[in-house]
């Protein structure tokens, strides 16, 4: 386009009110229809899609949870046999971590992350629908091998020699591998397009030490995601060339060894961890402030806590290997390693009490949701310091013990955050407020239920019950805890059909929202409930830490972004000073094409190697037919 | 909320070069993400040879010639990948047409010779752990090296359409860094193949 045309583009400045907001609806609004819907590349679409997808992993992963506590609630019990219990435990592992954890964080950021830094669009928004259909693929992948009987039964973690073709010559760990392979993908593009939306789609005036926690804790784990996941797809890759191409990584008699999967998979595994909880940690601030009606106390300790523990989670990974005949000397240091991250978790909860203390609380559901995440999550870092000792370690490995550890980590760390968040978010994604009532009840069967059904397992572990058993024997005397454990789970469960029903039924008849119920501060309030397409009609500046309680009644803005193209404001990485009116990418439905090229290329490269052959052309085109310009207003700037 | 403009962005430029565009920091993510997937395979590299007593395993080490012959092209191709971005620089289209079509060919050329680096590294993924490990790790730099050839290629022919606009001279700058990172990695990769089983 030419000089005096560009002169001539219609821009924001001329129009206002209403009809500006028609105007750039027209321009970022996703196309109508069947068609229209699988080319969308808006965020919230997109997140949208990608939160649902999760949670129905949740409820996949949780009925599989389920069936095994009807399984283990008494002694000798032939509701499952040993094999589908197999296949049950690694689907749930494998779902929980890989199909619900990591993406419903990544989603929450994928939604929220480009509101919150007062931006129209994620970077990258074609990447990001390549991300959603890589991660439904995947998904839809594990599941379905589940329902033919090929569902891996591994375990979660998959270690060789079990999961060699010598020991398990199906193609159940191979459906495991290449599951990973697609959800790391699905999960690398986020993190790519979070970084890149933090660092140059800020909102002016949105200097660094002015990103909201929720968003500077989702940047923290996009590092983790990009520097831990490369790990894991080494290792997802070896198995699968092992099992298919007879190459030795792991094969003891040709110089390869068991122990460096466990290396691979750990360097991955223990970040992954953090990957999961530092989400939750952001929503606790996030929800903290609001409630407690002030801005969370240290705010640059809670960044240098996220930060700092980002960096530790690289040097635990061995503590999972205690037992496999360490260097005392490896043991010592990645004892020592372990405790310390414990230090600026620690620092970050100090933090959100004395926010509690010195502010005005305000019990709402997800406040309670924070609360309960507190005391759970500290009992579980509690176990972990435990565990973290190598004699404890060696005791209570593969024990119920470590069951109970890591799900008052992760639940308590990740899921309370989570259902908080949804309590609190739900009003801006759908414009209406979940039921209060419904909301209380929920919380408390899930504190309770979920109390109920892990703290007998710490017992359980101490008096020798070992994880992954689909039955024991009467005289073991571990029928009564487990049968109160199943008992527990029951009421967990219920307490998310209270979720599922109270989401269900508020979607349609809760409380009209409002663009701001909670009075909160972070810009993502700034906009309507749900937001239009544009997300802002006009870009916020950024002019203080919580600009929403500082800024009042009138929110401070930019004009001259055009109006007849989609396009995003890039800012300086540090001070966030507007540089370029950047064109963002409109709908195409190439993502989807390129997706399911590489779908067929990776579930055709477990049973052939030539599929690398012939399954590169259809992606080569479709990645082509996604970059080249289409002559659109957004290519031709 | 009611609003008030204070600020007035229309002035700036659609697109920017460098640190100033989005593209430039996703394919620095990209660097990075892809630098530890080299980082981690090194690493296992090193592990095995760590583990394992005699290595190379069963073989003789690698033909030292079309790696190094590799290294020197590498090194070599920095000098028209620079003149390409200098050209996109001045958005001389005429000169960026030529510095993509030589990078092309050198793409090409490295892409063969790849061919006989395979040929001549004296093993087999399959005949034992050694091997395996080279075999990934060159084929993970053959991906990054066939993937940035397909790049230009698809770019030389844009640049002769009628999209080549202003904004895709930043892009064709992008691709210019990402060679770069295809050259940097090889270097200690081809120190870790061809020297380390000497040692």
């Amino acid at each position: 386009m030419s000089m005096a045309a560009e002169k001539n583009q219609l821009r924001d400045d001329v129009l206002n009110g209403f009809q500006l907001s028609q105007q750039l609806e027209r321009i970022w609004r996703t196309p109508s229809g069947l068609l229209g819907a699988l080319m969308s590349v808006d965020h919230k679409v997109v997140g949208r899609r990608y939160i649902v997808t999760a949670f129905v992993f949740l409820l996949l992963g949780g009925i599989l949870a389920v069936l095994m506590r009807i399984q283990l609630a008494g002694p000798e019990n032939t509701f499952l046999s040993a094999d589908k219990y197999n296949q049950i435990f690694t689907m749930h592992g494998s779902t929980m971590m890989f199909l619900f954890a990591v993406p419903v964080m990544e989603a929450f950021a994928v939604y929220l992350v480009p509101l919150m830094v007062g931006t129209r669009n994620i970077a990258f928004p074609r990447l990001n629908a390549f991300s959603y259909w890589m991660f439904l693929f995947g998904g839809c992948f594990l599941w379905i091998s589940f329902a033919l009987n090929v569902g891996p039964d591994v375990g979660w973690f998959a270690y060789v020699p079990l999961s060699s073709l010598q020991y398990t010559p199906t193609k159940r760990p191979d459906v495991w591998a290449q599951m990973i392979t697609f959800t790391e993908v699905a999960a690398l593009a986020v993190a790519v397009e979070i970084i890149v939306t933090v660092f140059k789609q800020r909102a002016p005036g949105m200097t660094l030490d002015r990103i909201p926690l929720f968003v500077w804790a989702m940047l923290v784990t996009a590092f983790l995601v990009m520097f831990a996941m490369p790990s894991i797809m080494v290792a997802s890759t070896s198995l699968i060339l092992d099992r298919l191409v007879n190459t030795r990584f792991y094969d003891s008699s040709s110089g390869g060894h068991p122990l460096l999967w466990q290396h691979l998979f750990w360097f991955f595994g223990h970040p992954e961890v953090y990957i999961i909880l530092i989400p939750g940690t952001g929503m606790v601030s996030a929800i903290l402030a609001t409630f407690a009606r002030r801005p969370v106390v240290g705010y640059p300790v809670v960044i240098l806590s996220l930060i700092a523990t980002g960096f530790l989670s690289f040097g635990l990974w061995v503590h999972h290997m205690f037992v496999t005949g360490l260097p005392q000397l490896g043991a010592g240091l990645f004892t020592a390693s372990s405790m310390l991250i414990a230090v600026p978790s620690g620092l970050q909860i100090f933090c959100w009490l004395a926010t509690l203390w010195d502010g005005r609380p305000v019990y709402r559901t997800p406040l309670l949701f924070v609360l309960g995440f507190i005391v759970i999550f500290v009992l579980g870092g509690l176990s972990g310091v435990m565990v973290a000792s190598v004699p404890i370690d060696t005791q209570v490995h593969d024990t119920y013990f470590v069951v109970a550890h890591f799900h008052y980590v992760l639940i308590g760390g990740a899921v309370f955050p989570l259902i908080g968040a949804v309590y609190y978010w739900f009003p801006k994604i759908t414009g209406r407020m979940l039921s209060e009532r419904l909301g209380r009840w929920n919380f408390w069967l899930a504190f309770i239920g979920f109390n109920i059904a892990f703290f007998p397992m710490h017992i359980l572990g101490l008096i020798g019950m070992p994880r992954r058993v689909y039955t024991y024997t009467a005289d073991m005397d571990w029928a009564h805890l487990n049968l109160l454990s199943s008992g527990g789970a029951l009421i967990f469960a219920l307490s998310f059909a209270l979720l599922l029903i109270n989401v269900v039924y508020s979607a349609r008849k809760g409380t009209l929202a409002g663009d701001n119920p909670w009075n909160a501060s972070t810009l993502e309030w700034a906009t309507a409930s749900p937001p239009p397409p544009q997300n802002f009609d006009r870009i916020p500046v950024v002019k203080h830490r919580d600009p929403l309680w500082a800024d009042g009644e009138s929110l401070p803005v930019v004009a001259g972004l055009s109006a007849e193209r989609r396009e995003v404001l890039l800012t300086s990485l540090a001070e966030a000073e507007p540089q370029v009116r950047e064109a963002s990418p409109e709908p195409s439905i190439w993502p989807l094409l390129a997706a399911i090229a590489m779908t067929i290329f990776f579930i055709g490269s477990i049973f052939t190697p030539w599929a690398v052959l012939w399954g590169t052309p259809p992606m080569a085109i479709a990645l082509i037919g996604w970059f080249w310009p289409t002559g659109s207003k957004e290519d031709e700037a | 909320m009611r609003q008030t403009i204070v600020r007035d962005v229309s002035d700036l430029p659609t697109f920017g070069f460098g640190p100033r565009s989005g593209p430039w920091w996703g394919a620095m993510g990209f660097m990075a993400l892809e630098g530890m997937g080299f980082a981690i395979a090194v690493g296992a590299y090193l592990y095995l040879y760590a583990i394992n007593s005699s290595w190379p395993i069963g073989a003789s080490p690698p033909d030292l010639w079309p790696g190094t012959l590799e290294v020197v092209l590498y090194l070599l191709s920095i000098i028209p990948n620079e003149y390409t971005s200098r050209a996109a620089h001045r958005f001389d289209l005429r000169k960026v047409r030529v510095g993509l079509i030589v990078m092309s060919l050198i793409g090409i050329v490295l892409l063969v010779l790849r061919g006989f680096e395979f040929a001549h590294l004296n093993t087999r993924w399959d005949n034992s752990a050694y091997g395996s490990i080279v075999w990934l790790i060159l084929g993970l730099h053959t991906t990054h090296l066939a993937t940035d050839l397909g790049d230009t290629v698809v770019l030389a022919v844009l640049m002769f359409t009628r999209h080549a606009k202003p904004r895709r001279f930043s892009d064709v700058t992008d691709n210019v860094f990402y060679w770069n990172f295809v050259v940097l990695a090889w270097l200690p990769l081809y120190v870790l193949l061809d020297w380390v089983p000497r040692l």
